[in-house]
C-alpha cells in the first residue's frame, strides 16, 4: 500500500469542490433560453379527472406552455414501467396498472403529476399553475396495504383486482410447514417495517433540452444511473432514440435508491422542451420531494420460526404484505421478492424456508428501493425473531445465534443464494468485545439506580451486494443485465482518465477509483481523473446502487487496467529489448526486473501514441475497455450491538453505545468505508427511532416537511465503535464485498432489540418515538 | 412566494404609518412569516421590516425590572449578562429556541406576536406576569395571549418591548418535538412576591395556559416533591402525530417537576 494506493486513507478528491460551493448540480445548469417548469399535482389521493381548463393559465404573464397528459399521449409518449417481471405462484404475470407521466383520467395519490406549466421564471410558472382549473370527482382512498386487499376496498387500477399486484412465493412450503409442526418450539410474531421517505439532500431535478437544428435531446437529471435512464426513456417511453438522447447526471447530492428510477418529471421536461421549443428546467421543492420521491419499506409480515430441542432452527415461514403505492416504480417488484426473501436465511443454517409475498396498490407515493432495499426488511424480520426466540427459549441471544451460524462455505441456502465466504463468529466476537457485553449487567444496575432503563440488543446481518450476475437476474425476471463497464485512457503524457458506468452521488468514487489506478501504475493520484455520469462520454453502464460500485464497477476497471498493463509491458519490453515477462510497473516506472533498466511511465505512454517504434503489428494508443459481469452476488455481513438508556418518565431513548463489526472483504479506502458505515447507521437509527411516513385515511401525507418528519441529527447519535474484519470475496478480482448499505440494514433490529430488552416487552413499533416508548411503558404498568 | 413590497421602517412611528399600506405585515426575524410566504401560505402585499430599529433592541435591567426590546434576537437574550444575573431562566429559555440560525434572526417580539401554541416565550411571559408594551398601550401577558396564533394586538399595533419584575426563582424545562424541535410540552415556573406561577406551552388546545393545579401544589411547598402526586388531566390538551393528549398530560407533570428542581438548584 502506498500513501495513495489501495488501503490508504486518502482524503476525498471531490470534497474540495463540494465544501467550497463548487459542486455543479442540475439546478446549477444554465442553457441559453432556458425556462422553468412547475407541475400541477393532485391534491386528492384518489379521484377522477373530469375536466382540465388551462386557458386562464396560458394567458398569465411569462407563460410559454401549459401541457396536459392528453397532449403527451397524443405525441406517443409511453407509460412508465416496472422493469422486473414477477409471476404470481399461479403463473400469471404481475398486474401492472398504467402510469402515465401526466395523469389523464384518474389520479391515484397526492402528488400525482397532472399538468406541466412552463414560464420565464419559476414564480410565473407557480402563479400560472395556480390558475390551472382541474375538476375532480373524488373517490374513496386506501393507504394501508392490509386494508387495500380486503374485498370492497377502493379499486385503484382496473388491471389489479383487489389491488393485488402479485401473490408470489419462494422456498418449500411443505417442508417448512412440516418443520413447524414437528418443532420443539415455535416463535411467532407480526412484524411491521415502517414506511420511510429517502430525503436526499439534493431534491430531484431535470433539465430537458431539445435542439431542433440537431434533432437531438439532452437531459440533465439527478440520476444514479444515467445510461439506464437513457435506455428506458428510449426503449419504453418513446422520448427519443438512444443515439439522439444524451443523459447527464452531474454532481448529485445523495440518492439512497430514490434516484435510480425514471420519474415522470424528466420525461415530461424533455417532451415539453420539444413541444415549447425552449429548454425546460424543473427542480423539486422539499415538499414535492416528500410527496413524489419513491418511498421505502412499508411491509407487514407474519412470521413463524421453528426450533428443535437443541435450539437449532428447523424452519422459517414468512408471509409478507408489501405496499407498492399507487404505481409500480421501476424496480418496485424485485425489492420485496428477490432482494428480500432470498436473504431470509440470514447468517443461519436453516433447512426449510418459505416466503409468501403479496404486493399491493394503495393511494400513496410509489415505493421502491431505499438504502438496503429488501435486505433491511429481511434482516429486521430475522433478527427480531432471533431475539424474541432467545428470550422465549431462555438462552442468550448471542448463543442462539452462534448455535445456528453457517460455518462452512460455500453454503447453499434454501432461498436461491449461495454464500461464497464469511466468518460470522469473528464479527460476533469482535462486536461483543467492543461492546463490553459482559459488563452490561452492571451497567444496567447502575442505570436503574439513576431511574433509567437500560437495554442491549444485537443484530447479525447479511446482505447480498455487488448486484449482480446478469444471467442470474435475467432468469429471475430482470429486464436488464447488471454488469459494469470501464474504459481506461492513458494519455500521451501518461496521465490517466477512467471512464466508468458507476455513478458517484456521495460515495467518493473520484478518490477510490483513482486509488486503484495509482496502486497499479504508481502514478500520483492527481494524475488520474474519473469520468462518469454522461452518456456521451461513457459508452454504457448500469449505475450505482446495491453496493455494486466497488465489487462490480471497480472490477471492470481492474479488468481494463489488466489490458492496459499488458500492452504497456509489451511496448516497454520492445523499447528496453527485454522479455515481456520481466517487465514490472511500479512507482511510475516501467522496469526490467533485476536490472537497472527502466523507462518512466510517461515515456511508454508517449511511445504508444507517437507510434514511431512499436512492436510489429501493434495498434497505436493506450486505451482499453472492459465489461465485467459478476459471477455471484457478494455477501457482506457483520454484527451490530446497540445499548440504550430510556427515561421512563418521558419515554426518551438515548443510544449510549453503538458497535458495528463488519466484514466487507478487501477495503480500498478505510476512511470512506467508515463514512459509509456512519451514514448507514444514522439512517438505520433514523428508521428505528425517528423516521416514519404517515398518511391519514384520506391519503394526505401528514409528514410532508421537516416540521413533522424527523431526520436523524448528530446529537441523536453516539460516537460509533466500528471495526472491520476481512474475509476477501472470492467472486471478484479485488476481493471486495461492498459497504454502502450495511449500516442501514444491520442497525434497526439492534436498536429495537435493545429497546424491547430495556422495557421488557416483546415488540414496539418503529419509529420508537418518545411517545411510543412512553405508551409501551404505561401499558406494562396496567 | 408572491411578489411583495418591502419597506425598511425608519422608526416605530414610520412602521405604524407603513402598516396602513394594503395588506401589510410587520416583519421582524421572519422565522415564521418568510417560510409561510415561500410556501404561499401567507401573501401580504407589503412587508414592514422593524428588525433593525435601534429603539426596539436590547435588554435593560434596572433593579428587579427587566425590559427587553421587541426586536432583540433570541441569541442576544440568551447571552445578555445582565439578564443572566436577573433572570437566568429566561436567558436559558432563549438558548433552547430553534437552532443557531433561528436564534440569530428570530426576535422575542416576533415570537409573541405570532403566538405559536408550541413557542417558548409565551410560557415565560405568562409565568413571569410580564407586561407587553406596544406603540399604543401596555397589555398584561394574561390578557395578551388569546388562543392559537391569536393575541390582543389590534390592527396596526406594534410591540415595542416586554417588561417584567425578575422573580426570586424561575426555571424552564421543555420536551422537544423530535422533528420540529418546538415544545411538545414546555413548563415555565416562577416564585416571586406574587406567589407561584406555572405556565405551559405546546400542550393546550387553546395555546399557552397557566396550570392552576401545579400552582396550587407548589404554593404550599415550592419543591419538586410537592408534585409527586400530581395527576394532570388530558382534557383540553392537544393530540397529534407526535404526542397524544395523555402523553402531553404526563409530560406537563414531568417537566413541571424538573423545572421546580432546576429553579431550586
Amino acid at each position: 500500500m502506498g500513501i495513495e494506493g489501495v488501503g490508504a486513507r486518502v482524503a476525498r478528491k471531490e470534497d474540495k469542490r463540494f465544501i467550497t460551493g463548487g459542486g455543479r448540480y442540475v439546478d446549477d445548469m444554465v442553457v441559453p433560453g432556458m425556462k422553468h417548469a412547475v407541475f400541477v399535482r393532485s391534491p386528492h389521493a384518489h379521484a377522477q379527472i373530469k375536466k382540465i381548463d388551462v386557458k386562464k393559465a396560458q394567458a398569465m404573464p411569462g407563460v410559454v406552455g401549459v401541457l396536459t397528459g392528453k397532449e403527451l399521449k397524443a405525441d406517443g409518449i409511453g407509460n412508465l414501467i416496472c422493469g422486473w417481471m414477477i409471476h404470481s405462484k399461479d403463473g400469471t404475470p404481475m398486474k401492472m396498472g398504467a402510469w402515465s407521466p401526466l395523469a389523464v383520467d384518474k389520479v391515484r395519490y397526492v402528488g400525482d403529476a397532472v399538468v406541466i406549466v412552463v414560464a420565464d421564471t419559476k414564480g410565473q410558472a407557480r402563479d400560472a399553475a395556480e390558475a390551472v382549473e382541474i375538476t375532480y370527482k373524488e373517490l374513496k382512498a386506501v393507504v394501508d396495504a392490509t386494508k387495500a386487499i380486503q374485498p370492497g376496498a377502493p379499486q385503484i387500477h382496473g388491471e389489479a383486482e383487489n389491488n393485488l399486484i402479485f401473490d408470489w412465493e419462494l422456498g418449500d412450503a411443505k417442508a417448512t410447514d412440516a418443520a413447524i409442526k414437528s418443532a420443539a418450539h415455535v416463535t411467532r410474531m407480526k412484524i411491521v417495517n415502517n414506511r420511510l421517505v429517502p430525503n436526499a439532500m439534493e431534491p430531484r431535478a431535470a433539465l430537458g433540452h431539445y435542439d431542433k437544428a440537431e434533432d437531438h435531446y439532452t437531459c440533465w437529471t439527478t440520476s444514479q444511473n444515467p445510461h439506464l435512464a437513457r435506455l428506458v426513456m428510449s426503449a419504453f417511453y418513446n422520448v427519443a432514440p438512444e443515439n439522439k438522447l444524451r443523459v447527464i447526471a452531474p454532481d448529485v447530492g445523495g440518492g439512497f435508491g430514490s434516484k435510480i428510477y425514471i420519474y415522470p418529471e424528466e420525461i415530461v421536461c424533455l417532451w415539453a422542451s420539444k413541444k415549447t421549443g425552449v429548454p425546460v428546467k424543473w427542480v423539486a421543492d422539499r415538499t414535492e420531494s416528500f410527496l413524489s420521491d419513491a418511498h421505502g419499506r412499508d411491509h407487514v409480515s407474519t412470521v413463524e420460526m421453528a426450533f428443535d430441542k437443541d435450539n437449532r432452527i428447523t424452519g422459517l415461514k414468512v408471509d409478507t404484505i408489501a405496499n407498492l403505492g399507487a404505481y409500480m416504480s421501476l424496480f418496485s417488484s424485485c425489492v420485496p421478492t428477490y432482494l428480500y426473501a432470498t436473504l431470509l436465511s440470514g447468517q443461519y443454517d436453516i433447512p426449510a424456508i418459505h416466503a409468501n409475498v403479496r404486493t399491493v396498490y394503495t393511494n400513496t407515493a410509489p415505493v421502491d428501493a431505499y438504502r438496503g432495499a429488501g435486505r433491511p426488511e429481511a434482516t429486521y424480520v430475522l433478527e427480531r425473531m432471533m431475539e424474541t426466540a432467545a428470550r422465549e427459549l431462555g438462552v442468550s441471544p448471542a448463543e442462539l445465534r452462534r448455535r445456528n451460524f453457517i460455518t462452512s462455505f460455500p453454503h447453499q441456502t434454501p432461498v436461491i443464494m449461495n454464500y461464497d465466504a464469511g466468518d460470522y463468529n469473528t464479527s460476533l466476537d469482535a462486536a461483543m468485545k467492543a461492546a463490553d457485553y459482559a459488563g452490561f449487567t452492571k451497567r444496567r444496575a447502575d442505570a436503574a439506580k439513576q431511574g433509567k432503563l437500560r437495554g442491549i440488543g444485537m443484530s447479525c446481518y447479511i446482505e447480498a451486494c455487488g448486484l449482480a450476475p446478469s444471467a442470474a437476474v435475467g432468469s429471475l425476471g430482470a429486464g436488464v443485465g447488471l454488469w459494469e463497464s470501464a474504459e481506461v485512457r492513458v494519455n500521451a503524457v501518461g496521465t490517466i482518465e477512467v471512464l466508468t458506468g458507476s455513478h458517484s452521488h456521495g460515495q467518493g468514487h473520484e478518490t477510490t477509483f483513482a486509488q486503484l489506478v495509482t496502486q497499479r501504475f504508481g502514478v500520483p493520484i492527481d494524475s488520474v481523473s474519473i469520468v462518469h455520469g454522461d452518456t456521451d462520454k461513457v459508452q454504457m453502464g448500469m449505475g450505482t446502487y446495491g453496493s455494486r460500485s466497488g465489487a462490480v464497477g471497480m472490477s471492470a476497471i481492474a479488468k481494463a487496467l489488466d489490458k492496459v498493463e499488458a500492452k504497456a509491458k509489451k511496448i516497454a519490453a520492445h523499447l528496453l529489448e527485454a522479455d515481456e515477462g520481466d517487465i514490472v510497473i511500479e512507482n511510475g516506472e516501467v522496469k526490467v526486473a533485476g536490472t537497472d533498466k527502466s523507462l518512466p511511465w510517461l515515456q511508454v505512454a508517449l511511445a504508444s501514441y507517437t507510434a514511431h517504434n512499436l512492436p510489429a503489428g501493434m495498434e497505436p494508443g493506450l486505451k482499453e475497455t472492459a465489461f465485467y459481469d459478476p459471477s455471484n452476488f457478494t455477501f457482506p455481513a457483520g454484527c451490530y450491538i446497540c445499548e440504550v438508556e430510556i427515561d421512563p418518565e418521558t419515554g426518551l431513548t438515548e443510544i449510549v453505545q453503538f458497535v458495528a463489526a463488519d466484514d466487507f472483504g478487501n477495503i480500498i479506502n478505510p476512511m470512506i468505508v467508515e463514512g459509509q458505515v456512519h451514514g448507514g447507521i444514522a439512517q438505520g437509527v433514523g428508521q428505528a427511532l425517528l423516521e416514519g411516513a404517515y398518511y391519514d385515511g384520506n391519503g394526505q401525507l401528514l409528514t410532508a416537511s421537516y416540521m413533522d418528519y424527523t431526520m436523524p441529527r448528530a446529537a441523536d447519535l453516539p460516537s460509533f465503535k466500528i471495526s472491520t474484519s476481512n474475509t476477501p470475496c472470492p467472486g471478484n478480482p479485488l476481493g471486495i464485498k461492498g459497504c454502502g448499505e450495511a449500516g442501514a440494514i444491520g442497525s434497526p433490529p439492534a436498536v429495537i432489540n435493545a429497546i424491547t430488552d430495556a422495557l421488557g416487552v416483546v415488540d414496539i413499533a418503529m419509529p420508537a418515538s418518545p411517545a411510543t416508548v412512553w405508551a409501551a411503558i404505561r401499558a406494562t404498568k396496567h | 412566494m408572491y411578489s411583495v413590497n418591502y419597506h425598511r421602517a425608519s422608526s416605530v412611528a414610520d412602521a405604524a404609518k407603513q402598516l396602513k399600506n394594503g395588506d401589510a405585515k410587520l416583519l421582524s426575524g421572519g422565522m415564521t412569516l418568510i417560510p409561510a410566504m415561500k410556501t404561499r401560505l401567507a401573501a401580504p402585499s407589503d412587508l414592514v421590516d422593524v428588525s433593525r430599529l435601534k429603539e426596539l433592541q436590547g435588554v435593560k435591567v434596572s433593579g428587579k425590572t427587566v425590559t427587553i426590546g421587541a426586536a432583540t434576537t433570541h441569541y442576544d437574550v440568551s447571552t445578555d449578562e445582565k439578564l443572566k444575573k436577573a433572570c437566568p431562566a429566561l436567558a436559558h429559555l432563549a438558548s433552547l429556541i430553534g437552532d443557531p440560525a433561528v436564534r440569530y434572526k428570530g426576535t422575542i417580539g416576533g415570537s409573541i406576536a405570532n403566538n405559536d401554541p408550541a413557542a417558548d416565550y409565551p410560557a415565560a411571559l405568562l409565568a413571569l406576569g410580564a407586561t407587553i408594551v406596544t406603540n399604543k398601550r401596555e397589555i398584561a401577558a394574561e390578557k395578551f395571549f388569546k388562543g392559537l396564533f391569536e393575541t390582543a394586538l389590534k390592527e396596526g399595533e406594534i410591540i415595542t418591548a416586554v417588561t417584567f419584575t425578575a422573580p426570586a426563582k424561575a426555571a424552564y424545562q421543555k420536551f422537544r418535538n423530535p422533528a420540529s424541535r418546538y415544545a411538545i410540552v414546555g413548563v415555565f415556573v416562577t416564585k416571586g412576591k406574587d406567589g407561584v406561577r406555572a405556565a405551559v406551552t405546546g400542550a393546550g388546545e387553546d395555546g399557552v395556559f397557566r396550570s392552576k393545579e401545579i400552582e396550587a401544589a407548589l404554593a404550599k411547598n415550592f419543591d419538586a416533591s410537592a408534585l409527586d402526586a400530581l395527576k394532570v388531566s388530558a382534557k383540553g390538551l392537544m393530540g397529534d402525530l407526535h404526542a397524544s393528549a395523555d402523553y402531553r398530560a404526563n409530560l406537563i407533570a414531568v417537566m413541571a417537576k424538573r423545572a421546580v428542581a432546576a429553579a431550586n438548584a
